[in-house]
C-alpha cells in the first residue's frame, strides 16, 4: 500500500495502529488527524439532522453517526450531499430500534437540505395555469413542470408533525408517533416550506413529477380517495411558487 | 492581547466605502477579511460593515441555487472577494479530481474572487474524502506531484493560486525536505503565490520544536497575497509536551498576533482573514477580531523592512 492509503484506512480503522511512517512518539498526535475526521463529520451529520440529534440526544447520536461514517465516509468534497444513506442506515441499527419514527425523520430532514439547495426556477404565471385547466384537451395530454425543489415526503410514521414541533409547531406530547404522514416540500422564496398533505396529494403529485399528465395524475389520486380535490392541491402547489411550467406527458403510466 | 492597545468599539460602518477602494487588480486589498457564514448573511446585508473583504470556503457553494447563492451574489457585488479551496487535495497522492475541479472553476467563473487558494495537504484518497487537510511526506516525488496538480488548477482556474502553509501534527520518517523548504520550492516551481497561515506555522512550529522566526525566513515571504490567523486549541503529545491544534474555534492568541507583527513589519501590510470556523461567534466579536488586525496593519503602514528574496 502507499504511505497515504495506509494512512487513510488508518483514520477510519480504530484498531489499526498509527502508521508505520509517523515520526514516534506519534500515537497521540496521529489521534488528532483521526479525531479531525471523525468529530468534523459527525458535526456535518448534526448539522444536517439536528431534530434527529435532538430526539436521541447528542451522545447516542455522535455515537451512532461514528457508525455510519465508518462505514459510509463520504465519497466527494461536498458535504451538503452527505448522509443520503443516513436514514437507511438509522432504519437498521439495532440500538435505535426503540425510536422506531427515527429514520422517517431523518428522511424528512435530508430531503429539507436538499430543497434548500435545488437550483432555482421561476414559477408560471397563475394566468397561464387557469387557462390550462379551463383546456379539456389541455390537461389529458398535459403535464406540469415542477421546481427542482419540491419534494414529497411519504412516511410510516409521524415524522412531519414531530420535526414541526420541534420548529415550535405543536406539542409532541400530543403526537400519535405510529400515524403515517406525508409532507409536500417547497422553496417557494429563500425558505424551504414543509406542508402536511394527504395520501391522495401526496400520489397526485408525485404522478405529476414521474411526468404524468393532468387527467391520469387526477385519476390515480382519485383511485387514492374519491374525496381528492383537485383544486386545493393545485392550489397549494401555485401558493407555493411550485410550478415552473407546462410539458407534454414524456410517457403514461 | 496584552502587546496591542485594543481599538475603540467599532462605531457606525458605512459599507465597504470607509476603506481606499480596490484597485481592479488579481490582489486583494491590505485589509482585514472575515469569513462569510450563512447566520451573518443578513446582518452583513443591513450593516454593510467595514471589512476589506469576505472569505468562503468553496466547496460550501458547490450547491445547484438557493439562498447560498442568493447572499453570495448579493455580498459579493459590494466587496472583494477571497475563495478558498478545502477540498481540491493538491498533496494527494491520487490524480486530481477532474470533475470537482471544474466545478470550482465554474464557481470561479461565476463569482470572479479576487484570489482562489487551497492548502499543502491531502483531504481525499481513492473513493473516500475524509474532511481533514491530512499531511504529506516531503520528497522530490511528492515535489513533482504537488506542482503538477498545482499546474493542473492555475490551468482550469486560469489564474495564479495562493497555496497554504499547513499546521501539522506528525512528521513522517522518509520525508527529505523541510517543510518550509518544500513550501519555497513549490511556489518557485509553480509560480503561485503564498497564503501565509501565522497560526499554522506558530502551530507547526510548537508542534515539532521548530524555530518560528528560521522557518519564517525560509519561507517565500516574497510571494504573500494573503495572510491568514485564526485560534489554536492546546494539548499534549505522548511525552507530555505541548500539542497545538489548528482548529479555528477560538480567538487568535496574543503569540500568533506577535508572529503576525513581526511578519508585516517585514513585509509590509496585506490583506489578513481572521478565520473561525468553529463554535462561529456575532458578527460583531469576528468584526472586532477582524478590527484588531486592521490595526496591526495601519501601524506596519508606514515602512516594511522588505525581504530577501
Amino acid at each position: 500500500m502507499t504511505s497515504q492509503a495506509t494512512f487513510a484506512q488508518a483514520l477510519l480503522d480504530p484498531d489499526s495502529g498509527t502508521p508505520a511512517t509517523c515520526q514516534t512518539p506519534s500515537t497521540r498526535r496521529f489521534a488528532v488527524y483521526r479525531n479531525n475526521v471523525i468529530s468534523s463529520l459527525s458535526d456535518a451529520l448534526a448539522d444536517t439532522f439536528p431534530v434527529t440529534q435532538t430526539l436521541v440526544g447528542e451522545e447516542f447520536f455522535r455515537a451512532m453517526a461514528q457508525v455510519f461514517i465508518r462505514q459510509s465516509p463520504p465519497n466527494g468534497p461536498v458535504l451538503t450531499g452527505y448522509g443520503a444513506g443516513f436514514a437507511d442506515f438509522i432504519e437498521h441499527f439495532a440500538p435505535a430500534a426503540s425510536v422506531p419514527y427515527l429514520a422517517d425523520v431523518a428522511r424528512l430532514e435530508f430531503a429539507y437540505l436538499q430543497s434548500l439547495h435545488a437550483a432555482d426556477a421561476a414559477p408560471m404565471a397563475s394566468d397561464e395555469l387557469s387557462a390550462l385547466l379551463t383546456d379539456e384537451h389541455a390537461l389529458a395530454h398535459s403535464g406540469l413542470r415542477l421546481h427542482p425543489a419540491l419534494s414529497v415526503h411519504q412516511g410510516n410514521f409521524a415524522a412531519v408533525s414531530i420535526w414541526a414541533a420541534h420548529q415550535g409547531h405543536g406539542e409532541l406530547s400530543q403526537i400519535n408517533t405510529q400515524q403515517p404522514e406525508q409532507a409536500l416540500l417547497t422553496r417557494p422564496q429563500l425558505a424551504v416550506e414543509v406542508t402536511p398533505i394527504n395520501t391522495s396529494g401526496a400520489q397526485f403529485i408525485t404522478c405529476l413529477q414521474r411526468g404524468n399528465t393532468l387527467a391520469q395524475a387526477w385519476q390515480q389520486a382519485l383511485a387514492q380517495d374519491s374525496h381528492f380535490d383537485l383544486t386545493q392541491t393545485l392550489s397549494l402547489l401555485l401558493r407555493q411558487h411550485s410550478i415552473v411550467g407546462v410539458q407534454q406527458a414524456s410517457h403514461t403510466r | 492581547m496584552t502587546d496591542f492597545i485594543h481599538p475603540a468599539a467599532i462605531g457606525q460602518h458605512t459599507g465597504a466605502a470607509c476603506l481606499p477602494a480596490a484597485t481592479p487588480c488579481a490582489t486583494l486589498p491590505p485589509h482585514a477579511g472575515i469569513g462569510l457564514k450563512p447566520q451573518h448573511f443578513k446582518s452583513v446585508l443591513e450593516q454593510q460593515p467595514c471589512v476589506g473583504f469576505f472569505e468562503v470556503h468553496a466547496e460550501n457553494y458547490l450547491v445547484a441555487g438557493g439562498p447560498l447563492h442568493h447572499y453570495l451574489s448579493a455580498i459579493r457585488a459590494e466587496y472583494p472577494l477571497s475563495m478558498h479551496g478545502v477540498g481540491l487535495s493538491i498533496g494527494g497522492e491520487s490524480a486530481l479530481n477532474a470533475k470537482h475541479l471544474s466545478a470550482i472553476a465554474q464557481l470561479v467563473d461565476r463569482y470572479q474572487p479576487t484570489q482562489f487558494s487551497e492548502h499543502l495537504a491531502w483531504s481525499s484518497h481513492g473513493e473516500n474524502f475524509y474532511n481533514d487537510l491530512l499531511p504529506l511526506r516531503y520528497d522530490e516525488h511528492s515535489l513533482a506531484r504537488v506542482c503538477e496538480h498545482i499546474d493542473q488548477v492555475q490551468t482550469a482556474l486560469k489564474q495564479p493560486i495562493l497555496l497554504e502553509n499547513p499546521a501539522t501534527y506528525v512528521q513522517f520518517t522518509d520525508s527529505t525536505i523541510p517543510e518550509a523548504m518544500f513550501v519555497r520550492e513549490v511556489i518557485k516551481r509553480s509560480g503561485c503565490g503564498l497564503l501565509l497561515d501565522v497560526n499554522n506555522v506558530y502551530v507547526s512550529c510548537i508542534n515539532h520544536h521548530w524555530n518560528a522566526r528560521a522557518y519564517l525566513d525560509e519561507l517565500p515571504l516574497w510571494a504573500v497575497g494573503e495572510i491568514h490567523l485564526a485560534g489554536f486549541a492546546e494539548d499534549t503529545d505522548d511525552l507530555g509536551e505541548r500539542l497545538l491544534i489548528d482548529h479555528h474555534g477560538a480567538p487568535v492568541a496574543d503569540s500568533v498576533w506577535k508572529l503576525y507583527l513581526e511578519v508585516l513589519h517585514q513585509i509590509g501590510p496585506k490583506a489578513t482573514l481572521i478565520e473561525w470556523d468553529n463554535d462561529v461567534p456575532s458578527l460583531e466579536r469576528l468584526l472586532s477580531e477582524a478590527e484588531h488586525a486592521e490595526h496591526c496593519l495601519h501601524t506596519c503602514a508606514a515602512k516594511p523592512q522588505g525581504i530577501r528574496a
